[in-house]
């Protein structure tokens, strides 16, 4: 599996009332929600966003509520993968349970500016800067995360366990 | 090698001997929990799952508290989703609008939560029963909806942080002066995916609420839960509020930590994080004149008991500074009942406060409480982040009760002292 796109660039401690703010929270529709992602960060997002694109930021992106709602918004968003140098614990659940690929490297959070063509492979965890022909390795997954993964989120996992 | 109190913990729970940081285990829960927001997102999750019934109708809390009473007609279409789920699942522990509280508050009050449980929540402030001597952590709503199926959830064992509190606050320092203290030191990620532990003979002179409000914010340090031992306090307040049996853990005397701190509680001074971190604290010395429009005293963090009695003791035979808004927010109708039997909510509404049901509320941003563009509200709440309470030009201060009460007197950011 691959992502490729263009990156939109974040800093340290995007939090998920940013991402998506609790005043939308009176919705859970994927679609609707999609279309307030990061507003309170950057709103112009939403227009320049197109599928595909990847989020890079820095330290502890997703810090906050455990409203799985932002995974979800930056999932329906269009977003491929998002890429930080560290996640909040409980966003990082929440996006591997949903099926919202995202990937840990410190390394390839400094080397990506905003803008930039990367094309992320999720089976070898090389992240590759097209615009700066520079390429990084993410962290893999456990085997157990790359399990649900595989089955696109925690609920398929469990039904396939089930059969 | 030892054992922290958490892996103990999660080791019993997972039917294993001993358990190290950094490995994945599967554990059985004693109790999943969700919210107006969270639960609807869980029970559309858990129609996809082939299963029919939830594990146990016992150990599941619902708890509509975000938006309640119905803010809108979205919110109150989630309610009912979760209202007619609770019905068709015969769920024991939901709890209607009269019967609530914020559920932090409501389910220790409630007996649902003790010593040595392991709980998932979907809600990141689950990690206040942390303060009972129980593994409780924050989850979204696909966990939610796979513990709610299963009786399980996965986890990667935590390594920890131990805090060693020592000595005895003084009078107008509390739990939230603390906690903001510590995230102050160590920052919003300073305890990312790791255990927070208290230990130290200084949590003697800690009461329930305080510990209570301390292991709620460790999640605000990025922490996966925070804990403390298990004392005569924490064992009356389990055999006064639960019929269930608890269990102690104790960390092992060689229990490896990640890092040690020692925390003076007797040299802290009432503590303030400024916008638009928990990690931006000062002290209220330190302050300059900084106005302000708006305070709220409530939330799973502060609205309990001991932090409605400290503000009324402030505010009782003084005025509201005018052209400011005081909200009151008792986090569970028990706590609201008792408030009202002490006398302390005519002390709120004469100082010119108003107070409210129980609701998270202005918390999140959510209502009864929305700030506008370039206002400043100090509160009593857990985070400060950007537009968390309004405008995404507002600011939030977070402090504790007394400085908040102080502040509705002087429409500043004010010490108690202040005004005593």
């Amino acid at each position: 599996m691959k992502a490729h796109g263009k990156v939109f660039r974040y800093g340290d401690n995007v939090d998920t009332d940013v991402i998506i703010p609790a005043r939308y929270l009176n919705s859970s529709d994927p679609a609707e929600l999609a279309t307030h992602c990061m507003e309170d960060i950057d709103k112009d997002f939403v227009k320049n966003v197109t599928k595909g694109d990847i989020i890079v930021a820095d330290k502890n992106f997703g810090c906050g509520s455990s409203r799985e709602h932002a995974p979800i918004a930056i999932k329906a968003a269009g977003v491929s993968c998002v890429i930080a140098e560290t996640f909040a614990r409980i966003f990082y659940r929440n996006a591997i349970n949903i099926g919202l690929p995202i990937i840990e490297c410190p390394e390839a959070a400094k080397g990506i500016e905003a803008g930039d063509d990367v094309e992320v492979d999720f089976d070898s965890g090389i992240i590759y800067n097209r615009t700066k022909n520079t390429q990084f390795k993410g962290q893999a997954f456990p085997e157990f995360m790359q399990k649900i993964i595989a089955a696109e989120g925690l609920v398929n996992y469990i039904n396939n366990k089930n059969k | 090698m030892g054992m922290t109190m958490t892996q103990k913990i999660l080791a019993d729970h997972a039917g294993l001997p001993v358990v190290e940081a950094g490995q994945l285990i599967e554990a059985k829960l004693d109790l999943v929990l969700g919210n107006d927001i969270t639960s609807p997102v869980a029970i559309h999750e858990m129609d996809k799952m082939t299963v029919d019934n939830v594990f146990d109708k016992d150990k599941i809390a619902l708890v509509p508290d975000h938006f309640v009473p119905n803010k809108d007609i979205k919110s109150a279409e989630h309610c009912k989703c979760v209202r007619e789920f609770a019905v068709k699942h015969d769920i024991t522990n939901y709890f209607e609008v009269g019967e609530m509280g914020i559920e932090h508050a409501l389910l220790p009050e409630k007996g649902l939560t003790v010593a040595g449980d392991v709980i998932i929540g979907a809600d990141s402030h689950t990690c206040t029963y942390g303060a009972l001597g129980a593994f409780s952590t924050g989850v979204g709503s696909t966990d939610m909806a796979a513990g709610m199926a299963t009786g399980l959830a996965w986890f990667k064992v935590p390594s920890a942080i131990k805090f060693v509190l020592t000595g005895k606050p003084a009078k107008w320092i509390s739990g939230k002066d603390i906690i903001l203290h510590i995230i102050g030191m160590i920052g919003v990620d300073g305890a990312l995916y790791k255990s927070m532990e208290f230990a130290g003979d200084g949590i003697r002179h800690l009461s329930m609420d305080d510990r209570f409000t301390i292991a709620n914010m460790a999640i605000e340090a990025g922490g996966k839960n925070g804990i403390f031992p298990v004392d005569d306090l924490a064992i009356e307040y389990m055999k006064e509020h639960s019929q269930r049996e608890y269990k102690i853990y104790e960390a092992d005397a060689d229990a490896v930590y990640d890092a040690e701190y020692v925390i003076e509680l007797d040299k802290l001074k009432p503590t303030v994080a400024f916008p638009h971190l928990p990690e931006n604290t000062h002290t209220v010395d330190e302050i300059e004149d900084i106005k302000i429009d708006q305070v709220v005293i409530g939330s799973c963090t502060n609205g309990r008991l001991d932090d409605l009695r400290v503000a009324a003791s402030i505010l009782k035979g003084r005025k509201v500074k005018k052209g400011l808004r005081v909200i009151v927010i008792p986090a569970t109708q028990k706590i609201y009942l008792q408030a009202m039997e002490e006398g302390l909510l005519k002390t709120f509404i004469e100082a010119g406060a108003v107070v409210s049901t129980p609701t998270c509320g202005p918390c999140l941003g959510g209502y009864m409480g929305i700030l506008a563009e370039g206002e400043r509200c100090v509160s009593t709440t857990n985070r400060n982040f950007v537009g968390r309470m309004g405008h995404v030009n507002s600011e939030v201060y977070l402090a504790s009760p007394a400085v908040a009460a102080a502040s509705a007197v002087t429409g500043k950011i004010s010490s108690p002292e202040e005004v005593m």
